[in-house]
C-alpha cells in the first residue's frame, strides 16, 4: 500500500532519488537545498550507499560525473550560486555523454539573491547555462506527487539518454512540509541499464538518434573519455567531418525521442479561449485560478509544463490553433515568455503575469489577471 | 616489447608535446611503475586536468579521463569512492594542481583520499602558451611577468604537508629510475600521495630566460635540487631558491578515506539506528 506522509519537498526528492537507485551523492551545504544533502548523509550509509561533502559545488558535480563513469548512479544538489558554478561541468556531463540528476532548488537571484526566498529565474540558465550548443533536459514538478514520480524520471532520462538532467524545484516547494503519498516500490519504472563487457575502444560509435549505450570504465577493456571533441573512440579530434557528427549525435538522442522526454499536464483545456501557460509553484496558483474562473463561466484552462527543456513546442502548438489568448504565468522578470512569443502564431493575444520578489503568485492575482486579460 | 609498454597506448601517438619535454620521461616512469606493480591496466585509471599534462592520460593503455581545467582530483575522488579497489592517478601540472584547482588538492590531501597523485611543476603554463603561474619562481620572466615575477610561489612541500598529506615527495625528470621508484611507492601508499616532479620547459620558461636547450634546463633543474641531507644544511636564505628532493612524509598511520566509509562509517550507520524523516 502507498505511504501517505507529511513531509519537506526536499525530502521527497532524496527519497525519490533513493527509490530510482540513486548509490552516489556528492554535495555541498547551501540554502534552500541542504535537506537533500543532510537527509542523504544520514540514509545513504545505511544502504551501503556513497555520500561525501564535497568543497564546493563544482567539486560536488566533477565526483558525481566520475561516480557516474565507475558504474553509479549519482546526484547532486544545489541552488542558484552553486548551479551557476556547476556550470562547466555540465558542459562536461554533455560532452563525454554522462548521467547525472542535478536538482536546482531555485531561489531569489542575481548573485546571491534572496536565499529564503523562492523565485523561476533560472530557466534560461537551465538550458544555456553552460558555454556551447548542447542538449539538455530539465524537468520541473509542481505538486507533491510528482516531486516524487518526476525525480524518479529524471534518473531514468539521465539513463536513457546518457545526458546530465536537471531537476528544478521552487524555494517553497523544497522547504514546505506536504501531504504526499510515497508509491510503492515496483508501481513505478526504473530503467538501470546494464554495462556490457566492453572489448574496443568504439565507445561512441552509433547512429545518429539512436541511444548511447552506458559506457562504464572497468568493464573488461580499458577506455578514454574526453572533455575536448571527440571521435568515435573517445579520442580528442577537431576533424570537421567528425565534429559534425559528434555534435548531431549528442543532439539527435534527445531530439528525436521528444515523444518520450516531454511531458506536461493539461487542465480545462478542451474548450477553452484562453491558454494559460506556467510550471512549478506558479501553476498550483494558476489551477486554483483556473477552477475558480471556470466557476464564473470563464473558458480558461492551463498548460502545466513537466518537462521545460526540451520546450513542449509541439504540443503546444495544437493548443494555440484553438484559442485566442495565452497568458504566461512565471516567477521571473520575463524568460519562457520569450519561447511562447517564438512559437505562438501572430493571431494568438499574448498577455504575461511575471513577478520576482520572492513572493509566489495567489490565485486570486492570476483570476485578476485572467479577468484582466479577457476584458 | 618491454614490460612497461602494454601501458602505452601507441596507437594514439604522436604526443603534442615539444621535443625535450620532460612529460615523455614522467609517462615513461609511471608505465614503468605500473609494470613493476603487475597491475591489470583495467583496473587502473589514469585521470588528468587541462594543459600539457593534461593530455597525459591518453597515452596510457589504461582507463583514461581527460576531465576540466583543475578539477581531475574531483572527478577522481568519486571514482574513488565508486571503486575504492582501483588504483586511481592522477596527472596535473603546477597550474592545474596548485591555481585552478589548489582548493581541491588541499582538500584532497586532507581527506586522505586514496588518490596517487602526479604533480608535474615545470612553473609555467606552457599549452597556453607561456603564462606564470603559482609554481613559477620569483623574478623570473613569462608572457604575461614580462617586466620578471614579483609574486612568491607555492612551496608544495610544505603547504601539502600543512595540508595533512599523507604521503609528500619530490623527484626530477633528470632521474628516471629515482622517479619510478618514488612513483611505485607512491603506488603503494594507501592514502592520499604527491609525487611534485620537476620538469623542463625549455620552450615556454626556458626561452624567456635564457635556457632555451634542453640540456641547459635539465642542468638547471640538477643545480636547483638536491637531497635532503644537504639541503638542511644550507643557510636559510640559500633555501629559500633550492628544491630538495626524495620522500618528506610518509604518514602509514593515518586511515584512507574510502576504508574509514566503508568499513567504520557505513557499519555504524547500518547499526546504530538514527531514524530520518519518517
Amino acid at each position: 500500500m502507498n505511504q501517505r506522509q507529511v513531509l519537506q519537498g526536499n525530502i521527497i526528492i532524496a527519497k525519490a532519488a533513493l527509490a530510482a537507485g540513486c548509490d552516489f551523492f556528492a554535495g555541498y551545504p547551501i540554502t534552500p537545498s541542504s535537506e537533500v544533502a543532510q537527509y542523504m548523509s544520514r540514509e545513504m550509509p545505511k544502504m551501503d550507499r556513497v555520500f561525501i561533502q564535497m568543497e564546493d559545488e563544482i567539486a560536488s558535480l566533477g565526483a558525481c560525473i566520475g561516480a557516474s563513469l565507475a558504474g553509479r548512479k549519482t546526484m547532486t544538489a544545489t541552488s542558484g550560486p552553486g548551479f551557476s558554478l556547476m556550470q562547466e561541468h555540465i558542459g562536461m556531463a554533455v560532452m563525454a555523454e554522462v548521467p547525472v540528476v542535478i536538482v536546482n532548488v531555485m531561489r531569489g537571484g542575481p548573485s546571491t539573491g534572496m536565499p529564503t526566498k523562492p523565485s523561476q529565474a533560472d530557466m534560461m540558465q537551465a538550458r544555456w547555462g553552460t558555454h556551447g550548443d548542447h542538449p539538455i533536459i530539465a524537468v520541473y514538478p509542481a505538486f507533491s506527487e510528482e516531486i516524487f514520480s518526476e525525480t524518479v524520471r529524471a534518473f531514468n532520462l539521465a539513463e536513457k539518454y546518457w545526458n546530465p538532467v536537471i531537476l528544478l524545484l521552487d524555494e517553497v516547494l523544497g522547504k514546505a512540509h506536504m501531504d504526499v503519498e510515497i508509491p510503492e516500490p515496483g508501481s513505478y519504472d526504473v530503467y538501470w541499464e546494464k554495462t556490457n563487457q566492453i572489448s574496443d575502444l568504439n565507445i561512441y560509435d552509433r547512429k545518429i538518434g539512436e541511444n548511447p549505450p552506458r559506457i562504464d570504465f572497468f568493464h573488461g577493456y580499458p577506455i578514454h573519455i574526453d572533455s575536448l571533441e571527440h571521435d568515435a573512440h573517445g579520442w580528442p579530434s577537431f576533424d570537421a567531418k567528425t565534429v559534425d557528427k559528434m555534435q548531431k549525435l549528442r543532439m539527435q538522442k534527445i531530439y528525436q525521442n521528444l515523444d518520450d522526454i516531454i511531458k506536461f499536464k493539461e487542465y480545462f483545456l478542451d474548450d477553452a479561449e484562453v491558454l494559460i501557460f506556467s510550471f512549478g509553484i506558479s501553476a498550483r496558483s494558476a489551477l486554483a485560478a483556473v477552477k475558480q474562473a471556470r466557476e464564473q463561466g470563464i473558458r480558461v484552462g492551463l498548460f502545466q509544463a513537466l518537462t521545460i527543456w526540451p520546450f513542449p513546442r509541439a504540443a503546444l502548438q495544437e493548443r494555440f490553433k484553438k484559442i485566442k489568448k495565452v497568458l504566461t504565468v512565471e516567477m521571473n522578470m520575463g524568460q519562457m515568455k520569450y519561447e511562447i512569443e517564438r512559437i505562438a502564431p501572430a493571431d494568438v493575444e499574448k498577455q504575461t503575469l511575471l513577478r520576482a520578489n520572492g513572493f509566489p503568485f495567489t490565485p486570486n492575482e492570476v483570476l485578476d489577471a485572467i479577468k484582466e486579460f479577457i476584458k | 616489447m618491454r614490460d612497461y609498454e602494454k601501458y602505452i597506448r601507441y596507437r594514439t601517438f604522436p604526443t603534442p608535446w615539444c621535443p625535450g619535454c620532460g612529460d615523455g620521461v614522467i609517462l615513461k616512469s609511471i608505465a614503468m611503475a605500473f609494470a613493476e606493480l603487475k597491475l591489470d591496466p583495467d583496473d587502473i585509471v589514469v585521470v588528468a586536468g587541462i594543459g600539457c599534462s593534461g593530455r597525459m592520460p591518453t597515452y596510457f593503455n589504461t582507463n583514461t579521463l581527460h576531465t576540466t581545467h583543475g578539477r581531475a582530483l574531483t572527478f577522481a575522488t568519486g571514482i574513488k569512492l565508486a571503486k575504492p579497489d582501483k588504483l586511481v592517478v592522477v596527472i596535473s601540472g603546477d597550474g592545474d594542481a596548485t591555481a585552478i584547482g589548489g582548493n581541491h588538492l588541499i582538500h584532497a590531501a586532507r581527506r586522505n583520499i586514496g588518490i596517487k597523485m602526479i604533480l608535474i611543476n615545470n612553473g609555467i603554463y606552457g599549452m597556453t602558451g607561456g603564462q606564470v603561474s603559482p609554481l613559477t619562481p620569483p623574478k623570473f620572466f613569462t608572457e604575461t611577468t614580462p617586466y620578471g615575477n614579483i609574486e612568491s610561489h607555492f612551496n608544495v612541500r610544505k603547504l601539502l604537508t600543512a595540508a595533512e598529506a599523507s604521503f609528500v615527495a619530490r623527484e626530477t625528470v633528470n632521474r628516471l629510475m629515482q622517479l619510478k621508484q618514488v612513483i611505485k611507492k607512491s603506488f603503494q601508499h594507501k592514502g592520499f600521495s604527491v609525487v611534485e616532479v620537476m620538469s623542463n620547459c625549455h620552450v615556454n620558461l626556458g626561452r624567456r630566460n635564457k635556457m632555451k636547450s634542453p640540456l641547459v634546463m635539465t642542468k638547471y633543474i640538477e643545480d636547483i635540487t638536491l637531497n635532503m641531507a644537504e639541503y638542511e644544511k644550507l643557510p636559510p636564505e640559500e633555501q629559500e631558491s633550492k628544491y630538495p628532493l626524495g620522500i618528506f612524509v610518509e604518514n602509514t598511520q593515518r586511515l584512507e578515506y574510502t576504508d574509514m566509509y566503508f568499513n567504520h562509517i557505513v557499519p555504524v550507520a547500518q547499526q546504530s539506528g538514527v531514524k530520518g524523516a519518517k
